[in-house]
């Protein structure tokens, strides 16, 4: 079962480097990861996504913890959540397509961010299978070059991570 | 007031600050400063060495006997490259020592400098916590937060890696050692939750076939004293395992002796058929469990751990308890106490004189003969069993007994009964040959008058052989005791069983050395023992006074077709064994 987790740690060299190390060392498989400093500059927030059953999930999370620089730390698909991923997507667009991509864009409620004669530069929000229809619906033929910035998430209502 | 200090000067101002008497370390290009900074005072003691590996189990082997961290300083590159091995070797057995390492420069870290290498990175699996140092003015705090990692919690290795120009002479700043550090992304447990001991209790009480299974956490932790009360109370079985030999004594009636994969029939019968297992500072390791789909099909499991990741890892706990053992143990004590005292018919007496009946008729059916020693053997050939009990007989069963890995380990593990925690000391999760020697002199330097013996094997004494020239450097009187099988031991007793008794480069007896001319050549004392009835004369002269001060290694050329058994079935469960050479339950 596909998992987010969301993790504040010590904003300080080395700490991402100790997260990825873990994964690589005990095996577990990392499917995508974004980190940044938040509005507090002691602390960054970094959200991952990793695939594995509840036992698998609780050892990861557990060795996680037992990282010295891990301050807090959540499983956000134990509870409901809202994730988003952004992706720039460049495709080809000439003749007739480029009314088709166009129109897919706006369906998906995208942005067509740069363009040039030949192609068109996309930007699009949503969850990551949001993403992945988009691709789909546009045609993979078509798509030149995909940057996808990884899922970030927070809990709904009243949960918060925080100090 | 705060002094000024150059970045050199405070470390070794720090590691005083800390209590700290001796640190086993290499000098090179990189820790330079540091070592003059060593070369300027009289409280800390610095040991010199022949390889760096050495001197991290020299550190391990002090802070295994004391409880006290152990410190290593070694210079960058290869001497920290060396040290790999002992601080992965403390990281598995969960050993608090603090390595100090020498780095390049801050600006040429990350230019292929002469001696440089990524510290950090290369020993970031095998170490608790790391630091990289980027100047002079905060070493008096990544100290105290690295002595606080290493100690606390479970505890660990940590490095602390410091680029030569934090250490200049020229560059001072001011020293002011904390008196206490707190990290806000770092609390281990102090105690134990009351419900979960409270729930862990009522299964206790009314448990017919219980086991207690300790590990190195009840050693390390320091709670072997209300284990043991707390077992003699309840009048529970109790095994140790590798590395918890000594966490309850050996000599008494309800110790079954080591569980596992060379462990006794009874204990792992016992294991196999109990309805309840209270494992304390122990994480089910797979040298214990064997076959895990297939362990203890009947048991609760109540597990005590500081270690919340090591709680249902491997086998998933009914009643799981996060803690020191000891709080966990003297809360679990108290709540026993009173509730015996509230329901007298408890616990279950008939229920448990019926298992120990069971567990007696297993003893007497296969357990370890102790008295093999006294039984001789034909054509007076030495058995390793024979050097063991010897051992165990010339030093009253009071030495502190480091081994390195392989047969001789299982032997002394099994015959050498322990009495008292830290006095058993061995490399189990990792399993690093060589290094039974230098943990040995780490321990005789913590000791100096106590009775140190190393168990060996010819393979792993020649791992780190070198350091017989540090035995005698610093005069420490440790006694070799060398089972000499003139091959890789371990290695031909699997190839024996399972490749057909094809012998793939485990031997090589023509081109052993004369280990005694070899530890002459370093100033020392060797005996060559071929005969059993030579056995117990050599070791008593080995710790006679007469040698009270020398370095003596016995060569006792055993056996060299023995296994060791009992050795438990691969993929079975714990009562699965090979019990003699074709002989299985």
């Amino acid at each position: 079962m596909r998992r987010i987790i969301a993790i504040l740690l010590e904003n300080e060299a080395g700490a991402l480097s100790r997260i990825v190390g873990l994964f690589a060392q005990r095996n577990y498989n990392i499917e995508s990861l974004t980190v940044a400093p938040t509005d507090d500059e002691t602390l960054s927030r970094l959200t991952l996504t990793t695939r594995g059953d509840d036992s698998k999930i609780e050892q990861i999370t557990k060795q996680l913890h037992k990282l010295i620089e891990v301050v807090k730390l959540v499983d956000l698909t134990e509870g409901d959540h809202v994730e988003r991923e952004l992706m720039l997507v460049k495709v080809r667009a000439e003749g007739a397509t480029r009314d088709e991509v166009k129109r897919t864009v706006d369906i998906f409620r995208g942005q067509i961010v740069d363009v040039t004669n030949t192609t068109y530069t996309i930007q699009l929000t949503g969850p990551s299978d949001k993403l992945d229809a988009f691709i789909r619906a546009i045609g993979r033929t078509i798509v030149l070059e995909v940057a996808r910035t990884g899922v970030s998430g927070m809990g709904r209502g009243d949960k918060i991570l925080s100090l | 007031m705060t002094e000024m200090m150059s970045g050199g000067d405070m470390l070794i101002r720090a590691l005083q600050d800390e209590g700290v008497e001796y640190v086993f370390g290499y000098p090179g290009g990189s820790a330079l400063h540091i070592y003059d900074a060593i070369f300027r005072q009289q409280r800390v003691e610095h040991i010199l060495v022949r390889h760096e590996q050495a001197a991290t189990h020299m550190a391990d082997g002090y802070a295994r006997a004391t409880g006290r961290p152990g410190v290593v300083l070694v210079t960058s590159g290869p001497g920290a490259t060396n040290a790999i091995t002992g601080i992965a070797t403390a990281y598995m057995d969960s050993i608090p020592i603090v390595v100090i390492s020498g780095q390049v420069p801050n600006d040429l870290i990350g230019t292929d400098a002469f001696q440089e290498t990524d510290m950090v990175g290369v020993s970031r699996p095998v170490v608790k916590h790391s630091f990289l140092v980027k100047n002079a003015a905060e070493i008096p705090l990544v100290v105290k937060k690295a002595f606080y990692i290493a100690t606390s919690g479970r505890p660990g290795p940590v490095v602390i890696d410091v680029p030569k120009d934090t250490t200049d002479p020229a560059i001072t700043a001011p020293y002011e050692y904390p008196r206490s550090v707190s990290l806000r992304s770092y609390n281990p447990a102090t105690r134990g939750h009351t419900g979960q001991i409270r729930r862990a209790v009522d299964a206790l009480v009314r448990a017919k076939r219980p086991v207690i299974y300790t590990g190195g956490g009840l050693v390390q932790g320091e709670g072997s004293d209300q284990l043991t009360r707390l077992a003699r109370r309840l009048d529970f079985p109790v095994t140790n395992t590798l590395m918890g030999l000594g966490g309850y004594p050996a000599t008494d009636r309800q110790f079954l002796g080591m569980l596992g994969m060379h462990g006794t029939f009874e204990a792992n019968n016992a294991m196999h058929a109990a309805d309840l297992i209270l494992a304390v500072g122990a994480r089910f390791d797979d040298r214990v469990t064997n076959n895990p789909a297939k362990f203890c099909p009947q048991a609760t499991v109540v597990h005590i751990d500081i270690d919340p990741a090591s709680i249902s890892k491997i086998i998933p706990a009914h009643i799981p308890i996060v803690g020191p053992v000891r709080a966990v143990l003297d809360e679990m004590e108290t709540q026993v106490n009173s509730l015996l005292e509230k329901h007298p018919e408890l616990p279950d007496r008939d229920a448990l004189a019926k298992w120990w009946a069971q567990i007696e008729q297993w003893r007497d059916a296969h357990g370890l003969d102790h008295d093999l020693l006294a039984k001789g053997s034909a054509g007076d050939v030495i058995l390793p069993q024979h050097a063991v009990q010897a051992l165990y007989k010339a030093t009253d069963g009071n030495a502190y007994v480091t081994s390195d890995v392989g047969q001789h380990q299982m032997f002394a593990a099994q015959y050498y009964k322990f009495d008292s925690p830290r006095r058993w000391i061995n490399s189990g999760g990792l399993g690093t040959m060589g290094f039974g020697l230098p943990a040995a002199m780490g321990v005789q330097f913590a000791f100096p008058n106590a009775t140190v013996a190393c168990v060996t094997g010819e393979g792993s004494f020649m791992m780190n052989m070198q350091e017989l020239s540090t035995c005698q450097q610093y005069a420490l009187p440790i006694k070799i005791v060398n089972l000499n099988n003139a091959a890789l031991g371990m290695v031909k007793q699997w190839q024996d069983m399972q490749y057909g008794g094809r012998h793939s480069h485990s031997t090589y007896r023509e081109a052993l050395p004369n280990f005694v001319k070899l530890v002459e050549s370093f100033g020392h004392i060797g005996i060559k023992i071929e005969r059993l009835a030579d056995l117990e004369p050599a070791m008593k002269e080995a710790f006679s006074d007469k040698n009270r001060r020398r370095l003596v290694f016995l060569d006792v050329q055993v056996d060299p077709d023995e296994h060791v058994y009992p050795m438990a079935i691969r993929g079975g469960s714990m009562r699965d064994m090979f019990l003699a050479k074709g002989e299985t339950t």
